[in-house]
């Protein structure tokens, strides 16, 4: 029974994603969908800081961005063949330059933390937009090739499902493991943990640099995706339009940032086509969400669901 | 006897008002002693400065011969004096089971293996299973540790600290804020666990009963300042600790 539940959410996962190459959709609806699972991705890392540590960081789009433009710029120099390595590549110079930024920003605490992770934000896209003559300033980067097999919108799509899944895999063994529970720990006590004998500061860092990872490697996917990218991928407003997605989809659960994501980009895509007023109306929607499910959509719900079926089956213990 | 634990000079001053003066304390291994003392002596601040939480202003404190007098909490605690806190001190939104499950994680080393299942490893179950039979939480592991009592939720913070398997267990105040059954049960389990762990306990109580009902040794602190030791008959007798702890004689 519980390895059907937890079984459950994934296969939801692979039918819904995996059925829309089989559905008579638009281009464009096939794109869309590929943002979501990159802003999923993006949410779901995010939130192994937020969720699971409880670091709010207003930074996390310098690594988003930072992946995105040495996947999308060294792409463009070295060719689209390379475009696999230079994901993994991009991905792993956010692990090394989350090194030192960890260090720092980790010495606070609380809002300080957040501040911090804010102004180094800003810093890496006020350089972005300086640094003309590397970066292409204002203007971004276009024309980033791909490799000949991921050249349909489908075929690219197929290629993120696949990357994302991986991910999504290995943050959810993450999540299940000896540090997790640490983190978790970190997150409602963190005076408890330092009497249990664990440095505090070592297991956040820990978080810190496989939430750099992978929101770096969803940056370098993106910048695939269009084969475009622009300096507002570092601005605050996209750190920020992450936190959204968390917060609607469920910051205790581990998949409530995909369903974020899905909302989210859905939301903004369809209200964006119909009224120049959108941020108004989007931001209505998102506060009755927000009063709605207080613990975000599928938090809610599956509390919801844990205090129907705990009715049931009480005394069963699950531990032995 | 083994001095397991020794404070030689220990002075601590907030805002020149000393919580700590020139505090000289050996504690033997297996004793099992009591601290007691009015409101503001330093007794939960002596605990802070063992453990590393506060620093001293001077002063230095021996473990098994072993200067810790600059190491942090975390080491400290993992050298093996591990402490139990006056307000029960716990993770709220996590059961029973993965609250203890956390402290046995920090003991067996497991803390940064992120790929493995947190119930996967055997040794590390069975160490926990034994720390929830021995503190009767067994049969409420599945239980939210928020949604227990408050007895419960004293007892689950000194089966945290007993996870790690300590060499001298820090109590502070363990029956604060208890019913009087609960006070009793309480008193059981510690008498129980020092025996059966032979473990050093060092413990702060203001519950006269308690205090003079298991504990070996009685050190008496007064703005900062242990004044008196002894057996609880010595304590009962001594004329200073009567003046300014159990009150003057009219």
């Amino acid at each position: 029974m519980n390895r059907l539940r937890e079984l459950f959410p994934w296969s939801v996962i692979i039918i819904a994603f995996l059925l829309i190459l089989f559905l008579p959709v638009s281009e464009h609806k096939v794109h869309l969908t590929t943002r979501i699972l990159i802003f999923g991705l993006y949410a779901i890392a995010f939130n192994i800081l937020f969720g699971m540590t409880g670091l709010l960081s207003l930074g996390s789009a310098l690594f988003y961005g930072f992946g995105a433009y040495v996947t999308g710029m060294m792409t463009k120099s070295f060719g689209g063949d390379y475009f696999i390595y230079l994901l993994l590549f991009g991905a792993f110079s956010c692990f090394i330059l989350a090194v030192p930024l960890g260090l720092l920003c980790l010495r606070l605490t609380d809002v300080y933390f957040t501040m911090l992770t804010f102004a180094f934000g800003q810093l890496a896209w006020g350089a972005c937009i300086k640094l003309y003559y590397f970066t292409g300033g204002d203007d971004g980067i276009q024309g980033i090739p791909r490799m000949a097999i991921l050249e349909s919108t489908k075929s690219y799509y197929l290629f993120v499902f696949l990357v994302v899944f991986l991910s999504l895999i290995i943050l959810w063994k993450i999540s299940k493991s000896p540090f997790g529970q640490v983190l978790n720990g970190i997150r409602q006590n963190r005076n408890r943990i330092t009497f249990l004998g664990l440095n505090v500061y070592k297991h956040q860092f820990l978080a810190f640099l496989i939430s750099a990872f992978f929101t770096g490697l969803s940056g370098g996917l993106y910048s695939g995706l269009d084969g475009s990218i622009h300096p507002n991928m570092f601005f605050w407003t996209q750190s920020g339009s992450i936190i959204l997605m968390v917060i609607l989809g469920g910051i205790n659960s581990f998949f409530g940032p995909l369903i974020g994501s899905i909302i989210f980009i859905l939301l903004e895509d369809y209200i964006g086509k119909t009224t120049e007023y959108w941020p108004f109306f989007l931001g209505t929607i998102m506060l009755i969400i927000v009063i709605l499910f207080p613990k975000g959509i599928l938090g809610t719900i599956s509390n919801f669901i844990k205090g129907f079926s705990s009715k049931r089956e009480i005394g069963n213990g699950c531990h032995s | 006897m083994d001095v397991i634990l020794e404070i030689k000079n220990l002075n601590k001053h907030f805002d020149g008002i000393y919580v700590s003066k020139n505090i000289i304390l050996k504690i033997f291994k297996g004793s099992l002693t009591a601290i007691i003392g009015p409101n503001g002596a330093g007794k939960t601040s002596l605990f802070n400065l063992i453990s590393g939480y506060i620093e001293k202003d001077s002063g230095k404190i021996y473990f098994q011969g072993m200067d810790i007098s600059d190491k942090k909490p975390e080491n400290i605690a993992s050298m093996g004096i591990v402490r139990a806190f006056q307000v029960a001190n716990f993770f709220p939104d996590e059961t029973v089971y993965d609250n203890v499950l956390v402290a046995s994680i920090s003991l067996f080393k497991k803390s940064t293996n992120f790929l493995a299942d947190k119930y996967s490893f055997k040794n590390i179950r069975e160490h926990t299973d034994m720390i929830l039979k021995n503190l009767n939480l067994f049969e409420k592991r599945d239980l939210k540790a928020s949604e227990l009592s408050h007895g419960d939720q004293k007892i689950l913070d000194i089966a945290m600290a007993l996870t790690l398997s300590p060499k001298v267990l820090l109590l502070d105040e363990p029956t604060a804020g208890m019913s009087p059954d609960e006070r009793k049960s309480m008193v059981k389990v510690i008498k129980e666990l020092h025996k059966k762990f032979n473990l050093t306990t060092l413990f702060i109580e203001h519950d006269m009963d308690v205090v003079f009902g298991i504990a070996e040794i009685i050190r008496v602190m007064v703005r900062g300042e242990i004044i008196a030791e002894g057996t609880a008959e010595e304590i009962r007798n001594n004329p200073m600790v009567i003046e300014s702890y159990l009150g003057k004689e009219v």
